[in-house]
C-alpha cells in the first residue's frame, strides 16, 4: 500500500511497517574454509540512510551484503532486512530490495532497454523502464547493446537495474571498483539522486573519498569485525589532527645521492604544539596537525635543527584513510 | 507496457529468442550447417544409372571381351601399370592372360571388386562361347524411400536436435553462470522454474523454424518421402529435443566454466554420434553392445524418426524408442533441478 500523494517516481515505496530499521544484524558470523569472513558482526542501518561498509579487500564487505541480501546463508546470528527474515520472507523481500552485485556481465547482444525490460518483469510494482533509464542517465545508449557500453555505463545499468523494482533498501557493492575518475564522479552523481530521493541505501566500497562524500554513516571492517562505527565527519575527528602532514628527509648535504632513510627523533616533532601524533611507514612520516599554518614552521624548523633534509613534503586535510590507518596500522590499498 | 510485457515468463523467452538469433554462428549450425551435410551426402551417394565399375586387362583381346558387357569399362595395360592402377583405386580388377587361362587380380574385401570380379568373368566366359544354361530376366526397381539419402536425412535430423538442444541450452546456461549473471537472476524475485523453463520455450519457437527448413529442403531437392503423420513426426521431433534439453540441462547444471561444459558436452554426444546410426545404422555394431545402443537417446530418436519417415510407422508401433527418448526427458530434467547450481 503506497501513499498516492508522495508517489514521486524516484522515492522508495515507504512501507507500511512504520519507522524501524531497514537492515539489522546481530552477531552475524560466517566462515568459509579457514577464513573468518564475519566474526560477530552488528550492523543497523536506519530507512532512508545511505550506509556505507568501507574496508579493504577482504576485509568481509562483500560476505556482509550477500548476507543481508540473503544469497549467503549465515553461519550464526540474526539477520533483519525490512523487518522480515530470510528464511520466512525471502520471496516478498525479494520484491521490495533492489540488488547490483559485484561483477555482474549483463548479456552483450541485449539493449540496455531489452536489459531493464526484461528485470522489470520480475518485480509486481516498479518504475517505468523510462524512468529507470533517465535516472541512471543512459537515455542515449537506450537503444545500444550492453557489449558496446563503457565500464561507468554498465555499472549504471546495474543500478538501473536495482531500481527498477521501485525497491525499499539499495544495496550496492563496490559500485566504482575498477571505474575511472570521471566515471566514478558520473556514478556518484547518480547515486546522490537517489539519496536525495530519499531511498534507503547500502554500499560497500574500498574508496575512502567515495564514503566520505556518498555515506551519511560509515562502518569500517576489517578482517571479518567492525572497528569503527559513525559519520564520516566524526571518523575523521578520532584521527586527532584535522590535517595530515606527510614527509621524508635525508641526512645532511651528501652530494645527494644519500641511501636509505636518515634517522628522525620523533621527540622534538611531537612536542610542537598542535601535532597530535607521528607514525613512520616505509621512510615516510606521517604527523596529524591541527592549526597546520602555526605547525607547519615549527616542523620545518625542528627538523633542520637536526640537520636533516626534506625530500618530500606534503599535507592533505585529515580522511577515513587516515582513519584506517590509525586504526589497523596499514594502508587501505596495501592489501 | 502492456501486460505480456511485463510477463517475466515471456520476457525471458524473448531474451533467449533474441539472443540465440544475433549469434550468427548459431545460426550457421542450426540452420546451414544440416543442409550443407545433406547436399554433401546426397551428392556423394547418388544413385548413379547402373554403376559402371573400371577394370584392366593385359591383353586387347581380353579388354574387347569386357568391354562387350554394359557394366564394364576396360583398359588395356600390362601388369605393372595394373598392379598400380589397383592399388590406387583406378581399377577394381585387373584380368591378366596366361598361358592356360585367365588370372583375376583384385580385393576380396571391396564388394565392388567382387562384383567386379564376377561381371568380369561372366564377360570373358561369354566372349570365349559360354551359353548360360538357365535362361533370366532382369526386372528393374528404383524406388524413392530405399536410397541412403533417404536413410540418412531422418539420422542427420536427429544429429541435428540433439546438437542443437545440447548447445543451445548448455553454453547459454554456462555462460550465464560464469559471467554471474545466474546469481543476479536469483537475486531478483524472478521464479527460478521460469528461466529454465524460458529455454525449453524458445527451443521450441527454434524447433519449428529448424525442422521446416531442413525437411523441407529434404523434401524439395532429394525427395525425400513422409510416409507416417506429419503430426506424429512432429511430435518426435519435441520429443527428442525435450529429451536433449533435458540432457543438456543435467550437463551444465553444474559447470562452472566453458571449457569444462564443451568437454562434458563432447564426452556425451561423442558416443551417440559414432553409435546411433546417422551415417549406417546401428544394427552393424555387435550383439553384445546392443542393449547399451538401443538405450542411448539418438539412437531411439533416430530409429523412430526412420520408422515414421521412411515406413510410415504410427507411435503405438514405436512404443519402446518413444518410452526411451521419454525417460531420457524425465530422468535428466529431475536430476538437473535438484543439482542446478545457480551461483
Amino acid at each position: 500500500m503506497r501513499d498516492g500523494t508522495q508517489n514521486s517516481v524516484l522515492a522508495p515505496g515507504t512501507g507500511v511497517e512504520g519507522n524501524g530499521p531497514s537492515l539489522l544484524l546481530r552477531g552475524v558470523r560466517k566462515a568459509f574454509a579457514d577464513v573468518q569472513a564475519m566474526d560477530g558482526l552488528d550492523l543497523e542501518v536506519a530507512r532512508g540512510e545511505c550506509f556505507g561498509l568501507l574496508g579493504p579487500n577482504g576485509a568481509g564487505k562483500t560476505t556482509t551484503i550477500e548476507i543481508c541480501e540473503g544469497l549467503t546463508a549465515p553461519d550464526d546470528g540474526t539477520v533483519e532486512v525490512l523487518g522480515l527474515n530470510w528464511r520466512t520472507g525471502a520471496k516478498e523481500l525479494r520484491q521490495r530490495i533492489g540488488i547490483q552485485l559485484q561483477e555482474t556481465q549483463f548479456p552483450d547482444k541485449l539493449t540496455v532497454e531489452e536489459t531493464l525490460r526484461l528485470f522489470r518483469s520480475f518485480f509486481r510494482r516498479g518504475i517505468p523502464v523510462e524512468e529507470s533509464i533517465r535516472t541512471a542517465q543512459l537515455e542515449e545508449k537506450r537503444g545500444a547493446r550492453v557489449g558496446g557500453l563503457s565500464g561507468g555505463q554498465k555499472q549504471r545499468l546495474a543500478m538501473a537495474c536495482a531500481l527498477v523494482g521501485d525497491p525499499e533498501l539499495l544495496f550496492l557493492d563496490e559500485p566504482t571498483t575498477g571505474l575511472d575518475p570521471q566515471a566514478r564522479r558520473h556514478l556518484w552523481d547518480v547515486v546522490e539522486g537517489l539519496k536525495q530521493a530519499g531511498r534507503t541505501i547500502i554500499l560497500t566500497t574500498h574508496y575512502m573519498e567515495e564514503a566520505e562524500r556518498l555515506c551519511d554513516r560509515v562502518a569500517i571492517m576489517d578482517h571479518g569485525r567492525e572497528i569503527a562505527l559513525g559519520t564520516p565527519q566524526q571518523l575523521i575527528a578520532t584521527v586527532g589532527g584535522e590535517d595530515i602532514v606527510e614527509f621524508a628527509v635525508s641526512s645532511g648535504e651528501a652530494g645527494g645521492h644519500a641511501t636509505g632513510h636518515a634517522v628522525v627523533d620523533a621527540g622534538p616533532l611531537r612536542a610542537i604544539p598542535g601535532v597530535q601524533s607521528h607514525r613512520v611507514d616505509a621512510g615516510l612520516h606521517q604527523l596529524s596537525v591541527s592549526e597546520l599554518h602555526k605547525a607547519v614552521p615549527r616542523i620545518f624548523a625542528a627538523l633542520k635543527g637536526q640537520g636533516l633534509h626534506l625530500s618530500e613534503f606534503r599535507t592533505h586535510s585529515a580522511s577515513l584513510e587516515d582513519v584506517f590507518v590509525k586504526l589497523t596500522g596499514r594502508n587501505l590499498r596495501d592489501e | 507496457m502492456n501486460k505480456l510485457e511485463l510477463s517475466s515468463l515471456y520476457q525471458l523467452t524473448m531474451v533467449r529468442f533474441k539472443l540465440i538469433l544475433r549469434e550468427p554462428e548459431a545460426i550457421f549450425w542450426i540452420f546451414i550447417f544440416p543442409i550443407l551435410l545433406a547436399v554433401g551426402l546426397g551428392i556423394a551417394f547418388r544413385n548413379r544409372p547402373a554403376d559402371v565399375l573400371q577394370v584392366g586387362a593385359t591383353t586387347a583381346q581380353l579388354t574387347q571381351a569386357l568391354a562387350s558387357d554394359k557394366g564394364l569399362t576396360a583398359a588395356t595395360m600390362d601388369e605393372a601399370a595394373g598392379t598400380h592402377a589397383l592399388a590406387t583405386g583406378g581399377i577394381l580388377v585387373l584380368a591378366i592372360q596366361r598361358p592356360d587361362g585367365v588370372a583375376y587380380k583384385y580385393d576380396d574385401t571391396n564388394p565392388d571388386a567382387r562384383t567386379a570380379r564376377m561381371v568380369a568373368d561372366r564377360a570373358i566366359q561369354t566372349a570365349a562361347g559360354r551359353r548360360e544354361a538357365v535362361r533370366a530376366e532382369n526386372e528393374l526397381v528404383h524406388e524413392t524411400g530405399a536410397r541412403y539419402i533417404d536413410f540418412v536425412v531422418p539420422g542427420l535430423l536427429g544429429m541435428n536436435l540433439m546438437g542443437s538442444a545440447m548447445w543451445g541450452l548448455g553454453f547459454a546456461i554456462v555462460e550465464a553462470r560464469q559471467k554471474k549473471l545466474l546469481k543476479r537472476l536469483v537475486a531478483s524475485p524472478m521464479p527460478r522454474w521460469q528461466y529454465l523453463a524460458s529455454f525449453l520455450l524458445s527451443r521450441l519457437a527454434m524447433l519449428v523454424i529448424e525442422v521446416a527448413a531442413f525437411l523441407g529442403f529434404a523434401r524439395l531437392v532429394f525427395g525425400v518421402p513422409f510416409r507416417g503423420s506429419l503430426v506424429e513426426l512432429g511430435f518426435l521431433c519435441l520429443l527428442t529435443s525435450l529429451a536433449f534439453s533435458a540432457l543438456g540441462l543435467l550437463v551444465s547444471s553444474r559447470a562452472r566454466t566453458m571449457e569444462a561444459a564443451s568437454g562434458l558436452m563432447n564426452l556425451v554426444m561423442l558416443p551417440m554420434w559414432i553409435l546411433s546410426g546417422v551415417f549406417f545404422s546401428a544394427t552393424r555394431f555387435p550383439a553384445m553392445i546392443q542393449p547399451v545402443v538401443r538405450a542411448l537417446p539418438l539412437t531411439a530418436a533416430i530409429d523412430a524418426l526412420r520408422g515414421n519417415m521412411l515406413q510410415g510407422m504410427n507411435l503405438g508401433q514405436m512404443i519402446a524408442p518413444v518410452g526411451i527418448l521419454l525417460a531420457w526427458f524425465v530422468a535428466p530434467f529431475a536430476v538437473s533441478l535438484r543439482i542446478f547450481r545457480w551461483r
